[in-house]
């Protein structure tokens, strides 16, 4: 396995108008890898990952993809680009008027010149591939929330992308789907060469398949490790992350004025 | 002078209004001619577009019929009731058939369309949104106004007319059902008069040029209104009642520019 850089993001800084979200991030991505970008809702990594894609642009700093700084890319160049990534989102985003197997058929027919024939192969073995080669006739609304994100899986591995990125995987999965989706990722990853970023807030699913662990905090990378050191951690904040405390530096409270003051019991003491 | 300050923050809200549509206006005008740029995928395959046909053009035929059918039955039957007092019950083909491709066949038709077609095309495009289907599709390097934007939108200008035609077709019947088979006008004076009095090129292909410009609007704004729909739930519903609200009122408002212009001296 090589361990050349597939992605380098150096100094990226992204901003809602006035509202800044990503405040200088830095981070590496080495080929072959599974690396979890981990933080509470609103942090930024769903953010990080559009970034990564090119479907906004940063406001300062940039992301680099196989060499190339994807923001700096023409429309065409950009679109050349995302036929070598692979995106999972939340909930599958599935194409509800096709079927499963022509939702992962989708891209090879949009982008190859493949023979029919030849297309319904590639589709069965990608569909083999995540378990689901007996549903290739069903329709999305007949998935259950587990299968519908492995069909998205088998869509998004169609034209063997160098990288996946997974938007929240885990989202509302029970635990049997959760942990077949979790092994999933790992087993792709490996088998086909391929690296992948798992955006997640499900600390003990994700610990146990990937290499490595960004925590993102107010936009900024609050702390990274390999899961073993992140496990062990004294930060405090990734200390509260992993074992789901209730207060620590993340606090349980919304910042508000004095408890006693709003209550008016301010002088009743007095 | 000093304004009361309820009147100055009156003026501004109208102000904020004005400037709000007519930047909005400038989106949706963009965003047209976007649609038409990337219209070459629907055309090299055309597949795309015909499945939309089904569902736009086809699955509206049964609406379009039954109303087409009973507008028709009305008028013969207003105009029967109108005509005969001057004795000139004979003429009521003509008047059915006027009004029918004049004006009623183009706009009725186009104003169903509107609630049947439109208001599903902005739904759907709209919850593909929502889903992030469309994100998706980015995702994997493919273009959603070229791939699901601009099949629909030729879906809907290619069957308008078709309808419309329909529905003026379907009223003459209508009429013909009352005026003739119930009330007994005699069947030769309604079709004969109708005959001599339509002309090609000022009644029919007026009603065609008027039915093009109805699906052309009507399905760029329900295009427009989903693609544009904010990604949830009461976005989505509000765009589809925004699609039909507006359509309905820019199919009149264009009915009247275009009457203004196509009738105007004609006897």
């Amino acid at each position: 396995m090589t361990s050349e850089n597939l992605i380098e993001i150096s100094g990226l800084n992204f901003s809602y108008d006035t509202r800044a979200i990503l405040k200088g991030i830095d981070m590496t991505m080495q080929r072959g890898k599974v690396i979890a970008i981990m933080g509470g809702s609103g942090s930024g990594k769903t953010t990080l990952l559009r970034l990564i894609g090119g479907t906004i642009q940063p406001t300062s700093g940039y992301v680099k993809f196989a060499g190339k700084v994807v923001h700096e890319l023409d429309r065409d160049a950009l679109f050349k680009l995302r036929r070598k990534m692979g995106m999972l989102f939340q909930f599958g985003a599935l194409f509800t008027d096709l079927s499963v197997f022509d939702n992962v058929a989708f891209q090879m027919r949009e982008h190859t010149n493949l023979p029919e024939s030849m297309i319904r192969d590639l589709v069965l073995m990608k569909l083999h591939a995540v378990g689901l080669r007996g549903a290739q006739h069903l329709m999305p609304n007949e998935l259950s929330g587990g299968m519908a994100r492995r069909v998205a899986l088998a869509r998004s591995i169609a034209l063997d992308p160098m990288l996946i990125m997974y938007d929240e995987p885990f989202t509302g999965l029970d635990p049997i789907s959760l942990s077949v989706i979790g092994n999933l990722i790992r087993r792709l990853t490996d088998a086909l060469g391929m690296t992948s970023i798992v955006v997640t807030h499900d600390v003990q699913e994700s610990l146990k398949i990937v290499d490595y662990v960004y925590f993102i905090a107010d936009g900024v990378i609050a702390a990274e490790g390999t899961p073993k050191e992140v496990r062990e951690s004294v930060a405090p904040f990734v200390h509260q992350f992993v074992h789901g405390e209730e207060d620590g530096p993340v606090p349980f409270h919304y910042p508000a004025q004095s408890y006693r003051k709003d209550l008016n019991l301010e002088n009743a003491l007095a | 002078m000093l304004l009361p300050s309820r009147l100055i923050s009156g003026i501004r809200h109208i102000g904020h209004r004005v400037i709000e549509g007519v930047w909005r206006l400038g989106i949706a005008s963009r965003f047209f001619i976007l649609v038409l740029l990337k219209s070459g995928t629907s055309l090299r395959r055309f597949n795309l577009v015909i499945r939309e046909l089904y569902f736009t053009g086809v699955l509206s035929l049964i609406i379009i019929v039954v109303s087409g059918l009973f507008v028709g039955m009305v008028l013969g039957l207003q105009g029967y009731e109108t005509l005969q007092k001057y004795g000139s019950e004979s003429a009521v083909g003509t008047l059915v058939a006027l009004s029918l491709v004049r004006e009623l066949g183009p706009v009725v038709a186009a104003l169903l369309f509107a609630s049947r077609a439109g208001s599903a095309i902005t739904a759907e495009i709209g919850l593909m949104k929502a889903t992030e289907q469309l994100a998706a599709m980015g995702m994997m390097a493919v273009d959603p106004i070229a791939r699901v934007v601009a099949p629909r939108f030729w879906s809907g200008v290619i069957s308008m007319p078709f309808l419309a035609a329909i529905f003026s077709v379907m009223g003459v019947f209508g009429g013909y059902l009352v005026t003739v088979v119930f009330i007994g006008v005699d069947e030769g004076s309604y079709w004969s008069q109708m005959q001599s009095a339509v002309d090609f090129r000022f009644d029919i292909m007026n009603g065609f040029i008027k039915s093009c410009c109805f699906g052309v609007v009507v399905t760029a704004i329900a295009v427009f209104e989903g693609y544009d729909a904010p990604p949830t739930a009461e976005g989505v519903s509000g765009a589809t009642t925004r699609t039909v609200v507006t359509s309905s009122l820019v199919i009149l408002g264009l009915d009247f520019i275009l009457t203004a212009f196509m009738f105007r001296g004609v006897s």
